[in-house]
């Protein structure tokens, strides 16, 4: 657990950002930490570490699988290895890697994909990364991380460090605000973190979409609908005893993410409850099965009602079920 | 070890695996039997591996890519001490630690092998590791001429060179046949000296299944200072057993109790003659 960070300074901005600062700060004290790169250090914000820190940066060159490989072997060596690349790219062309060099033979690599989502916006399909919940979840030991906000994104490349395990970073380009100021409410990998709390509904978001469903939550909150908003940024391992705590607490529930709505933390969400005997309104919100429509981050979101309009048109569509 | 001790090493090596084969009912022969010699030389003249230090971090690694082989490499890790060699009675058998890939849950392997193309990469890494920690250990890894097109390999052979890896060795088990025929006919990666050569890699040929020409040449690794090393192995797949060698059925066939016998006749004869 850790407080909300002290250090305003990195809030308000990109999440990836922060991770490229954060650990750059932790590398200077600490050689075994190596960011390995596809060309991507531009992307990751990597360029100052690269110069600060050069014979703790590994660049590859465009060529994911052996990215993920070299990272592996560096991490069967003791490095604490980053191997940072578009989201996109390296959950796709590289997951045999990711199966079977990191998580199957158990080298600690911290995977980091950049620029999530739909954050690639126009550049279109080939860039979006909506498939990376569904493939991680059906692997075997790695730990699956999507932080909200600059706060949490520090906290989980802390304790990715300190994990001496397989995880998967994502983060989004887009600048992201604090969700609460609330010292009390901290972070810890595998624990979801409630940002508001009400008893109609429970809204469970993580990554990018936290933001627009806290802003769903005061517009519910406008209409005499209490929200509960939960950053479920660790989408494996699931925090079930906060799902089963919603359960018994909330009278419906409305999972928003960035990633396809196949196989993402809304359907972990509803496996679990299911199988727990919950029987409750409940709605998967994200991009459905389908290549998505042109248009920036925020017009592809807004377009499948991942915002703070959509969100609260849903939960109020849900609750008069 | 003298070239006598290691010609003898060799087949009774063969001999256990196509024991340990025979007695799981799976296997892959052909591919097992054109390694044996240099996985042999390697455990026994090379690496600087043993059970005693297995964790120390300055031990040399060796990474088996041609993971399908395994026969090969558990008879070699079971003669150097790592477990009881009984216990590949249980090869591939329910609820075995012993199954038809190296796996780390088996004292003595490096990683988790079995999809091809991954033994290079991580190989390049843990040797990129060596150098960033200053220490004098080396990587092996041996892939399987099979195994080449798959496109990782070249990625790691750029990444070996331009950080100039010469604490890096490759050994090609170049035995010419691969599941669906000829590798030349399958996709034709020919010449491999010259495409690595072009990639900054130090290149040498050898007769794969010579233990003294092996031991000479793995000697001499690195080849050139500042240049990741190549050992193109001619192989013969089945080595050892005139009726596999070079017979495509063998990749992966499993000898009945006839064959078998007269298998292990060949190699006791072979015994006795060294």
């Amino acid at each position: 657990m850790g407080a909300v960070t002290t250090d305003t300074s990195i809030n308000g901005k990109p999440n990836q950002d922060v991770f490229a600062a954060v650990l750059q700060q932790l590398a200077t004290a600490d050689r075994d930490i190596i960011a390995v790169t596809s060309d991507s250090r531009g992307s990751g914000k990597l360029v100052k570490f690269g110069t600060d820190l050069p014979e703790q940066i590994v660049e590859i060159g465009i060529a994911e699988q052996n990215l993920v490989g070299v990272a592996a072997g560096l991490a069967s060596a003791g490095k604490k290895a980053f191997a940072v690349s578009p989201a996109c790219f390296l959950t796709a062309r590289a997951l045999e890697q990711i199966k079977n060099d990191v998580c199957y033979s158990d080298n600690p690599v911290r995977l980091v994909g950049i620029s999530a989502g739909v954050s690639y916006g126009a550049l279109g399909t080939t860039h979006h990364s909506l498939h990376d919940f569904a493939v991680l979840r059906a692997i075997n030991n790695i730990t699956i991380v999507v932080p909200a906000d600059n706060f949490e994104t520090e906290q989980a490349v802390k304790a990715a460090v300190k994990s001496n395990k397989p995880v998967y970073l994502r983060f989004g380009k887009k600048s992201m605000p604090l969700l609460t100021d609330d010292e009390t409410v901290g972070f810890e990998i595998g624990k979801g973190r409630v940002v508001t709390k009400g008893k109609d509904i429970a809204i469970i978001a993580n990554g990018e979409t936290v933001y627009p469903a806290l802003q769903a939550a005061q517009k519910l909150a406008e209409q005499g609908v209490a929200a509960t908003v939960v950053s479920m940024h660790t989408v494996k391992p699931l925090d079930t005893a906060l799902l089963s705590a919603i359960a018994e607490e909330t009278g419906a529930i409305v999972t928003v993410e960035e990633h396809m709505v196949n196989g993402g933390m809304g359907e972990a969400c509803a496996s679990y409850l299911l199988q727990q005997g919950y029987q409750k309104p409940f709605k998967i919100m994200g991009i459905p099965d389908e290549y998505t429509v042109t248009g920036s981050q925020v017009e592809i979101l807004n377009h499948y009602g991942v915002s703070a309009d959509g969100i609260s048109a849903e939960a109020l569509k849900i609750l008069k079920q | 070890m003298t070239n006598k001790e290691l010609a003898k090493k060799s087949a009774e090596y063969r001999k256990k695996i196509l024991k340990y084969i025979v007695g799981a009912k799976a296997g892959h022969t052909g591919g097992s039997l054109s390694c044996t010699d240099i996985l042999n030389v390697l455990y026994n003249e090379i690496l600087n591996v043993s059970p005693e230090n297995f964790g120390s971090p300055d031990r040399d690694r060796y990474i088996q890519s041609k993971g399908h082989c395994v026969e090969a490499l558990f008879v070699v890790l079971a003669d150097q001490g790592f477990f009881p060699e009984g216990d590949l009675e249980t090869l591939c058998k329910y609820k075995s630690h012993y199954i038809g890939h190296p796996t780390r849950k088996v004292h003595g392997v490096e990683q988790n092998t079995g999809a091809l193309g991954h033994g290079l990469p991580i190989a390049v890494g843990t040797a990129l590791a060596a150098k960033m920690d200053k220490k004098a250990y080396r990587v092996f890894t041996m892939l399987g001429d099979g195994e080449l097109p798959e496109g990782s390999n070249w990625e790691a052979a750029l990444t070996a060179a331009h950080y100039k890896l010469d604490n890096v060795c490759a050994i090609i088990d170049n035995n010419k046949l691969q599941i669906t025929g000829p590798n030349t006919e399958v996709c034709d990666t020919d010449p491999i000296d010259a495409k690595f050569e072009s990639f900054g890699w130090a290149v040498r040929e050898v007769d794969g299944n010579d233990v003294k020409a092996l031991k000479e040449v793995l000697n001499a690794v690195p080849f050139e200072k500042g240049k990741p090393s190549l050992v193109i192995a001619h192989t013969v797949k089945g080595k050892g057993v005139s009726f596999m060698e070079n017979t495509l059925k063998w990749h992966h066939g499993v000898p009945d109790q006839q064959q078998y016998e007269t298998a292990i006749a060949e190699l006791d004869s072979v015994l006795a003659n060294i």
